[in-house]
C-alpha cells in the first residue's frame, strides 16, 4: 500500500470508530457527563465547602482539572479496549487482518478513535464544570498537549489490554483494579503535599500523578511536580506502549492461532 | 502464472493438533477450483494460512507470485475471503461494512460507495443497505460476505462453505453470480459440503484428508473414475417381479421403483429398451447419489482404512 492508500485506510478506521461510539452516545458520552456532575455536587459543593483552599484555590476549583482528565483517561481507555475486544469477539477484526493494512495503521486507527472519544468527553466534562466553576486556563499549550498525550497513552493501554483479553471480564479487571485506584491516588482530589513525606514519595511512583499535575498546571498554573518531568514520563510511556502494541499485532497475540 | 502455489504446508497448533501435515496445491489463474475434504481435514486451516489469519508451521505459499513470507501484504492485496463463520460487526449498517472493507484496501469512500451499490444490487441486498447486519436473514448474511470480499476486486476469491444453510433458490442464484464472477476473470477456490455444488461449478478439484492432499486433478477425469453409477427409475405401472434386463444389475425397491447399476461399459438406453420389451414404461429417473459424492466417500474411506492399517503395523 502506498502512503495515500494508507491514509485512506487510517481515515476509514477512524470514521468507523468515531461512528461506533457516537451511535451509542447514551452509553458513551452521557454517563461521564452525569458522573462528573455528581462529583462536583458531592465532592465540590457538599464536602468541598468544609475543606480549606489548596495551593491558593477553592477545593471546587482545584478538583476541576483532575476530574476532566479522569474522564479523558477512562473514556480513551474504555473506547479502545471495548472496541478492539468486540472486534476480536465477533471476529470482525479479521476484516482488517486479511487486508494489506500495515499494523501501525490498525493501531493508529484505534488510538485515534480512543482520542476522539476522550476529547469529546473531556469537552463535555469541561462544559459541565463551567456550571460549577469559572476557572480561566493558565496555559492552553500545556493544557491541550497534556490532554492529547494522556488520551493517546491510555488508548494504547486499552489496545494492549484488549489484545490479551480472552473474555469480557478481562477488559474490566484492569480498569477496576488498576486504573481507577491509580487515578484516585493520582492527585485528582488532593495535593500530594497534604500527604506525609513517605506517601508523597510513594505517590511519585504513580504515573497518573504526573499527568494530573501537568494538567493542573495547564489550567491552574500550580503543580506538585515539575511539568517538564511530566511530559518526559508521558512521552516515554507512549513510545514504550506503542512499540509493545505493535509487537503484539505483529506476533498476532490474541488474534492468530 | 498460477493463482496459488502451496508446497508442503504444515500447521501444528499449540495444543499439539497436527492440522496440516504437508498440503500441496496448485490453482491455475482463472480456475474455479474445488477444495474438498471431510470435517477436520484441514481445509479451513489451509485457507486461514493463505489469508494470514493463521500462522503456518512450515511450507511455502505463493499467491500470483507473491511469497507469503516475503510479501504478505502483496498476497493479501490479491485475496478476497468469504469465511465459513459470519465475521462482520452485526451492529453496523451493511453499506458501511462494505465501504469500510474497501477503505482497508486504500479505496476512497466515493469509489467504495459506487462499488457497494453495484454489488448490493447484484446480490439483491440494495433495499437492505441501511439495515444493520444483525437484521439480515442467514442467506442475506452469506451474500453480504460475498459482496464484502469483492469490494477490492480481488484476483483470487476464496469461498469457505459460502452456501451453508442457504435455501436452494438462493443457492442457485449465488452459483449463477459466482460463475459470472469467475467468467470475468476472478480465480475462485470453493470449499463446500454440497458436492453437487462443486461438481456443477468447478473445473478442477483437490481433496484434503487428515492434513494431506490425497487427490488433485480435473473434475472430469475424477468423475470418469467412477466405475458404477446407480440410477433410480420410477415406473408408470406397478410390477411384482424383476424384469429381465440382461447383464444389468437391477433391484426392485417397491412396486413402482427400480434401482439399476450402470458400469462404464454399459449404456442406460439398453436398460430402457429391455424394460420397453417387458412393457414397462419409465416416467422419471434420478441418480441415487451425486457422482462426486460417491467418489468422495470412497476416496476418503480408502484413506481412512489405509491409515488404520498403517497405524496397526
Amino acid at each position: 500500500m502506498n502512503f495515500s492508500q494508507q491514509m485512506v485506510a487510517l481515515k476509514t478506521i477512524f470514521i468507523k470508530e468515531y461512528l461506533r461510539f457516537i451511535r451509542i452516545w447514551i452509553q458513551t458520552i452521557l454517563p461521564p457527563a452525569i458522573t462528573i456532575a455528581l462529583y462536583f455536587i458531592i465532592f465540590g459543593q457538599v464536602i468541598g465547602s468544609q475543606i480549606s483552599d489548596i495551593n491558593g484555590y477553592k477545593y471546587m476549583d482545584y478538583i476541576v482539572p483532575g476530574l476532566i482528565l479522569m474522564a479523558v483517561i477512562t473514556n480513551s481507555y474504555a473506547n479502545v479496549v471495548s472496541s478492539f475486544f468486540s472486534a476480536k469477539f465477533h471476529h470482525s477484526v479479521e476484516e482488517m487482518l486479511v487486508s494489506p493494512l500495515p499494523n501501525n495503521i490498525i493501531l493508529l486507527g484505534f488510538v485515534a478513535g480512543g482520542v476522539a472519544r476522550g476529547l469529546i468527553v473531556g469537552f463535555v466534562a469541561t462544559v459541565v464544570s463551567m456550571y460549577f466553576s469559572d476557572l480561566q486556563v493558565h496555559s492552553y499549550l500545556v493544557t491541550f498537549s497534556v490532554v492529547i498525550l494522556t488520551s493517546v497513552l491510555f488508548s494504547l493501554a486499552g489496545f494492549i489490554n484488549a489484545a490479551y483479553a480472552r473474555s469480557f471480564d478481562d477488559i474490566t479487571i484492569i480498569p477496576t483494579f488498576v486504573l481507577t485506584p491509580l487515578i484516585y491516588l493520582g492527585g485528582v482530589f488532593y495535593s500530594i503535599k497534604m500527604l506525609p513525606e513517605i506517601w508523597q514519595q510513594v505517590s511519585l511512583a504513580n504515573p497518573i500523578l504526573y499527568m494530573v499535575n501537568a494538567f493542573h498546571y495547564g489550567i491552574l498554573g500550580v503543580s506538585d511536580i515539575e511539568v517538564a518531568n511530566a511530559f518526559i514520563i508521558i512521552i516515554a510511556f507512549i513510545v514504550v506502549l506503542y512499540y509493545f502494541a505493535l509487537r503484539l499485532l505483529r506476533l498476532g497475540v490474541g488474534l492468530k492461532p | 502464472m498460477n493463482a496459488l502455489d502451496i508446497k508442503n504446508l504444515q500447521k501444528t497448533y499449540k495444543n499439539g493438533v497436527n492440522a496440516l501435515k504437508g498440503v500441496d496445491l496448485t490453482v491455475k489463474q482463472g480456475d474455479f477450483f474445488a477444495l474438498l475434504g471431510p470435517n477436520g481435514a484441514g481445509k479451513s486451516t489451509a485457507i486461514g494460512i493463505i489469508c494470514s489469519l493463521v500462522t503456518k508451521t512450515a511450507g511455502k505459499v505463493e499467491v500470483f507470485g507473491h511469497d507469503l513470507d516475503k510479501d504478505s501484504a502483496g498476497v493479501r492485496m490479491h485475496i478476497g475471503l468469504v469465511p465459513q463463520e459470519f465475521n462482520f460487526n452485526i451492529f453496523e449498517p451493511i453499506r458501511e461494512i462494505l465501504i469500510n472493507q474497501a477503505g482497508y484496501y486504500g479505496i476512497n469512500r466515493k469509489e467504495a460507495s459506487h462499488r457497494a451499490e453495484t454489488y448490493l444490487k447484484q446480490l439483491d441486498l440494495w433495499d437492505k443497505r441501511f439495515d444493520i447486519a444483525k437484521e439480515l436473514s442467514g442467506g442475506m448474511k452469506r451474500r453480504l460476505m460475498i459482496a464484502r470480499a469483492l469490494m477490492h476486486r480481488p484476483k483470487l476469491l476464496i469461498l469457505d462453505e459460502p452456501t451453508a444453510g442457504v435455501d436452494i433458490e438462493i443457492r442457485h442464484s449465488m452459483w449463477k453470480f459466482l460463475k459470472q464472477v469467475n467468467e470475468e476473470g476472478t480465480t475462485i477456490i470453493l470449499t463446500t459440503h454440497y458436492l453437487e455444488e462443486a461438481e456443477s461449478l468447478c473445473n478442477n478439484i483437490a481433496i484434503i484428508d487428515h492434513g494431506i492432499t490425497i487427490e488433485q486433478t480435473q473434475m472430469r477425469s475424477l468423475l470418469d473414475r467412477l466405475h458404477v453409477e446407480t440410477f433410480i427409475l420410477y415406473l408408470s405401472k406397478a410390477i411384482n417381479t424383476l424384469p429381465d434386463c440382461g447383464a444389468h444389475v437391477v433391484r426392485l425397491i417397491d412396486e413402482t421403483t427400480l434401482e439399476v447399476d450402470i458400469n462404464q461399459q454399459q449404456n442406460i438406453s439398453d436398460v430402457f429398451q429391455a424394460l420397453h420389451k417387458c412393457d414397462i414404461e419409465v416416467v422419471s429417473m434420478k441418480n441415487k447419489t451425486n457422482r462426486l459424492e460417491q467418489l468422495f466417500i470412497s476416496m476418503t474411506n480408502n484413506k481412512n482404512n489405509s491409515n488404520q492399517e498403517g497405524s496397526r503395523t
